[in-house]
């Protein structure tokens, strides 16, 4: 509410200080960031040093297939023998990697782009319609072709991924750009002499940061999902490779008899996504209440 | 109005041609020659040269646009090289399951998300709406497939109350067999889009509820059912139906999935078969059918908004 | 239009009796409104006056019962209509009444009403809710009111779309609306304040007229004085949440007692230009000839409607002199504003600045030239990055033409001093202060660059009135200080008849008059200023002044 009714206030030394929420004070009023931060720490850390303390993923066992869950082996084993936990917490380094490589990339790409697209004229028409063209094609298509053309390595898989995400990353920002610098305060920095990089940089760029990290996050879930699908399509990272879609995909035959192959790395998979996603809602609320409406 | 039907049916035409444009390059700029990728480790040289023909990969690339663009002008979406026969033809043959599912699934998500979004923007902050949110991020996080081996596990194996895999066909076996094998595909695809449109429906009606014209509604004595149904909802259509729209992506990609996990021949299927085939033609073939249909959709709903909006004449 | 004085009141339809409501936790103040009491008889308007904050608009929706009950509490008190107390009616009992005997219109009509409802409708449903009419009925019931208002051909509106019509005729349509049922109690919430001058004028008329022939007691919510003083039975003042002073309208706007509303009053600017000695033409800072604007240029179905927004706009500042451009929204007088300083490109013309033409200059040959002009906008609230400290702020310009950064943060401590604020608040952020310290903060901004023009649009629009006084003081006193040619937008004719030298009145993007300030407020010589003149509120009052 503003002072201004009181002229008394115009005085210099009465400058109002208003009370300021310390950070953590707005972090404790969102319990999901911490729920989501915790669950998302542990699936780190499983990823990070779990693999130290399992048996080998890809030792095989063949008299030993298809046990299911018992202490020798928590998860059970697959039908060549192989731990399944060993190759679960395996898998958690795999989903993680491309998750935030997905994300980082992505966001990045997705500035660099939005920010050209909401800021020169010329520019955005070309650019918006190639985007528009580019999210017009089904994700899981997309990378499906993109991995079928290039070979199925974990590099071409993340940029499968990447692709077509960056058009959302590019209208989120064209469009935070585009409310900014309709702003008296960016006017009158043009007005002031700014030139346009350093207004981009100062002015507009700031206002992007809470919402890319928004997006990053539920970019870092679709990515995970989407790698998952892949594998388990059989259009994933080599099936060497014990990514938690890769496991899936190979317990899909012997589903009905041993279904704990595909449960469990399932379940760490949705837990882990479960957690990018409620950690991204808290932000959400916590960074910026506008743009919580929007989403 | 007559010219912001005219307007938006020409704009989709530089994103048709930039969505073919795009498939055509992917081919051709891939790294590596596309031809002994797409021919596998395991082909000879002699297959790698008859797919280079059958890609028509041997002339200039201006050429080769010309008579791609030309080809698909006729409805010519390219020849698959292992059975030969026209993509088009193979989608007909496996329309029809995954045209079933997706309506199944849309009317349902539709049924299903939006009273329950309005439910939740309505009662915000209460356990309805808090039920509402934790059930479209739990949507948002399971996999479509381990939900769908998760349903067929329970309902199928353990209760033996509906099949565990197939489709049949309303128009050859009847209607009850094709709901007991369309039932639990509908169910598994529905929840990514259910979670979708009803956080969506939520965040619109919580918008509009918090607008001037519905303080005047309610200053007017309206009751509140009324006030969110006529004022609230009819508001919040225009981003609702947009997000419908842009659901569509999410199904098709979806529908890859389902059709799998539960053996149903649709084109999710041909999808997954010409990948483990490495018949690249219909990959691409299907990417530009589901695109093309992506683009349709969206452009009759952005036709739409002139049902729900009378602003919009452009 | 100061009244007689009714020695005795009618009847009362509102009673307020102890009012108090508190707000949420954490707020700046524990009550919203506190232990407030005040009548509305039948017949009778009363206005409640207040800057903002003060607890006006929450009387108003509290009497409603539309105030989101979660946060803001009534605690004590009655608000009592025709005898029965609001604050203990259930949900159903109060929607009951709403409309039937009290009916409220707002601040803004385009938002107020439903933008995909037919208006007729958005009327009908009034009569849907409380009466059992027939479709034909309600449809005549529709037309009468609607024709009650004073709207053109009630048949034709009927069946349009709020967005197709004016603003004075959507709020037409919201008083039909609320007129619907003939209730006692009509709450108006500054239901004038988004209109232009001269439409706020006739909805006066209107409302004046309604109360008068239907008898309707009108609770009106307002922090004009003009305003009060054109409609006024009887004025309540608030302050912080409190009534300080409340009386008959004569009473209140000729003899004030009570400090603040004395303050108030002696704040709102005379409409009678003070007596300025006539400038000496000094150097010319900015020459404007032909100026053109026009949006929406064909397209590509060249179906696009052209907007001439600035049409041969001629115009001359000299140094050490203000220069007013008055006028209703879409006047044009932005444009022009905008063009000068090159937020937008001009469609044709010249802007001539320290001898260069800078209309069609590409940015990097402008740049040298964009410190000479400067703007201070009019929303404080959107002025300043919120991310940067004010210093940062202030620094920014200076050091983009050269200067260090200790010599720009030097020049800013002394700009916060002549600006009268505190030099040691340049490390903080701009939420620290309030609107009109801001506005403050933007002069200085803008006078960091050592401009020769410095451009307000509209830049005390936003304010309270009391702050309004002083920041157009600051502006006056910079202006003689840094002997500054000042381009004053303004759709105030009071403001700018206090504190422009010369007046260009514009309409539709042309300048339709031009003169001595004094000279156009004494004579005006085109019909357009007359009626602007004629429709300000409460010109025929004079306001009392601190002695």
């Amino acid at each position: 509410m503003s002072v201004d009714a009181n002229p008394q206030a115009m005085e210099p030394e009465s400058v109002p200080a208003k009370a300021e929420l310390s950070q953590w004070q707005i972090i404790r009023s969102h319990p999901s960031i911490i729920i989501g931060g915790i669950l998302l720490g542990i699936m780190i850390l499983i990823g990070v040093i779990g693999p130290l303390f399992t048996v080998d993923p890809i030792a095989l066992n063949p008299i030993k297939r298809l046990k299911p869950p018992q202490a020798e082996f928590f998860f059970g084993t697959d039908f060549l023998g192989r731990d399944v936990f060993a190759r679960v917490v395996h898998g958690a380094r795999i989903s993680l990697v491309v998750g935030l490589a997905v994300s980082a990339i992505a966001v990045g790409i997705g500035l660099i782009i939005g920010m050209i697209s909401g800021y020169i004229r010329v520019l955005d028409a070309i650019i918006m319609r190639i985007m528009d063209g580019l999210m017009s094609i089904p994700a899981i298509l997309l990378a499906i072709a993109l991995i079928s053309l290039s070979g199925a390595t974990l590099a071409t898989v993340v940029i499968a991924i990447v692709v077509p995400e960056v058009p959302r990353v590019v209208r989120l920002v064209r469009s935070v750009v585009l409310t900014v610098r309709e702003e008296p305060y960016v006017e009158a920095a043009i007005a002031a002499g700014t030139t346009l990089p350093l207004i981009l940089y100062r002015h507009i760029l700031p206002n992007t940061i809470a919402p890319m990290i928004v997006q990053a996050t539920y970019i870092c879930g679709s990515a995970m999902l989407t790698e998952s699908i892949l594998g388990f399509l059989g259009a994933g990272i080599p099936p060497e490779i014990p990514s938690w879609g890769n496991i899936m995909a190979e317990g899909r035959t012997y589903f009905q008899i041993s279904p704990w192959i595909i449960f469990y790395p399932g379940i760490a998979l949705a837990v882990t996504v479960l957690s990018v996603n409620i950690l991204g809602d808290g932000m959400r609320d916590t960074l910026d209440p506008r743009i919580a409406r929007k989403m | 109005m007559f010219s912001y039907v005219i307007k938006r049916i020409l704009a989709t035409i530089p994103v048709i041609v930039i969505v073919a444009a795009f498939v055509f390059l992917m081919l051709r700029l891939s790294p590596g020659d596309p031809a002994s990728v797409i021919a596998g480790d395991y082909a000879t040289a002699e297959d790698i040269v008859r797919i280079r023909e059958a890609l028509g990969l041997n002339e200039p690339i201006l050429v080769q646009f010309t008579k791609w663009v030309g080809s698909l002008m006729q409805g010519d979406l390219g020849i698959s090289i292992f059975t030969n026969l026209p993509v088009t033809t193979l989608i007909g043959q496996r329309i029809e399951p995954t045209l079933m599912l997706t309506l199944t699934t849309i009317i349902f998500t539709v049924l299903v998300a939006v009273p329950l979004g309005t439910l939740a923007a309505w009662k915000a902050g209460s356990w309805i709406d808090r039920g509402v949110m934790l059930f479209s991020v739990a949507g948002f996080s399971v996999p479509v497939f381990v939900l769908g081996y998760i349903l067929i596990y329970v309902v199928a194996i353990k209760l033996q109350w509906l099949p565990v895999q197939g489709y049949r066909s309303m128009f050859e076996h009847g209607l009850w067999p094709f709901l007991r094998h369309i039932i639990m595909p509908t169910l598994t695809l529905s929840v990514i889009f259910i979670a979708l449109i009803a956080r969506m429906t939520r965040a619109s009606v919580m918008e509009v509820l918090q607008e001037d014209y519905v303080r005047t509604a309610r200053a007017k004595g309206q009751s509140e059912v009324k006030v969110l149904l006529r004022h609230a909802l009819r508001n919040a259509a225009v981003p609702i139906v947009t997000v419908i729209g842009i659901g569509i992506a999410l199904l098709i990609g979806g529908v890859v999935v389902t059709e799998s996990v539960y053996n149903i021949p649709g084109l999710g299927r041909l999808v997954l078969d010409a990948v483990l085939a490495r018949d690249y033609p219909i990959i691409q073939g299907l990417i530009l059918f589901f695109s093309f249909i992506y683009i349709l959709i969206n452009l009759i709903i952005d036709l739409s908004y002139t049902l729900f909006d009378p602003r919009i004449r452009y | 239009m100061a009244k007689a004085t009714p020695t005795k009141r009618p009847e009362p339809v509102l009673e307020i009796k102890g009012l108090s409501v508190t707000l949420p936790e954490g707020a700046d103040r524990e009550f919203a409104i506190q232990d407030i009491s005040f009548t509305v008889g039948s017949g009778e308007i009363v206005c409640v006056v207040g800057e903002s904050g003060s607890g006006k608009s929450v009387t108003a929706h509290t009497v409603m019962g539309l105030i989101p009950r979660k946060d803001l509490k009534p605690v004590a008190g009655e608000a009592v209509l025709n005898g029965e107390d609001l604050l203990v009616k259930s949900e159903a009992e109060l929607r009951k009444l709403r409309g039937e005997r009290m009916a409220m219109i707002f601040q803004e009509p385009m938002t107020a009403l439903n933008p995909v409802m037919k208006v007729g409708d958005q009327i009908g449903e009034m009569l849907e809710i409380h009466t059992g009419m027939s479709g034909s009925e309600r449809d005549a019931r529709i037309l009468e009111v609607m024709t009650d208002v004073n709207l053109p051909e009630p048949k034709k509106l009927f069946d349009t779309y709020p967005h197709q019509l004016s603003g004075g005729q959507r709020q037409r349509i919201m008083i039909a609306m609320a007129l619907a049922l003939e209730p006692g109690l009509l709450i108006a919430d500054e239901p004038t304040t988004a209109l232009d001058v001269t439409t706020q004028a006739q909805i006066l008329v209107l409302i004046k007229d309604i109360q008068v022939r239907h008898g309707t007691g009108v609770l009106f919510i307002t922090h004009d004085f003009g305003v009060v003083a054109e409609i006024a039975d009887h004025v309540v003042v608030m302050q912080h949440g409190l009534v300080v002073e409340q009386g008959p309208a004569a009473q209140i706007l000729g003899k004030p007692s009570h400090p603040y509303t004395q303050m108030l009053i002696s704040s709102v600017p005379s409409l009678i230009p003070p007596d300025r000695p006539e400038p000496e033409v000094k150097e010319t800072a900015l020459q404007v000839h032909n100026l053109d604007k026009t949006y929406g240029d064909g397209g590509f179905f060249k179906k696009g409607r052209q907007v001439k927004a600035a049409q041969g706009v001629e115009l001359v500042i000299h140094r050490g002199e203000t220069l007013g451009v008055v006028g209703e929204s879409g006047s044009g007088k932005s444009t022009v504003a905008r063009c000068i300083v090159r937020l937008i490109d001009p469609t044709g013309g010249e802007i001539m600045i320290s001898g260069q033409n800078i209309a069609g200059l590409a940015e990097k040959a402008l740049r040298p030239y964009r410190r000479d002009v400067q703007i201070v906008f009019q929303d404080p609230y959107r002025s300043l990055n919120p991310r940067r400290t004010v210093g940062q702020s202030i620094v920014e310009g200076p050091m983009n033409f050269g200067l260090s950064h200790s010599d720009a943060v030097d020049r800013a401590r002394e700009l916060m001093r002549v600006v009268g604020l505190s030099p040691d608040a340049l490390e903080r952020f701009p939420h620290q202060f309030s609107g009109g310290q801001r506005q403050r903060i933007c002069i200085a901004r803008a006078l960091a660059m050592e401009p020769k023009v410095l451009i307000a649009d509209e830049a005390v629009s936003a304010l309270d009135v009391s702050v309004q006084a002083q920041v157009l003081e600051l502006l006056d006193d910079v202006r003689k200080r840094f002997d500054l040619a000042m381009l004053f937008i303004t759709h105030d004719l009071r403001v700018a008849a206090q504190i422009c030298d010369r007046i260009m009145v514009m309409q539709n993007g042309i300048v339709v008059e031009h003169g001595l300030t004094a000279q156009v407020y004494a004579n005006p010589g085109h019909s357009y200023t007359e009626a602007l003149l004629s429709a300000a509120p409460g010109r025929h009052t004079e306001f009392a002044k601190l002695a």
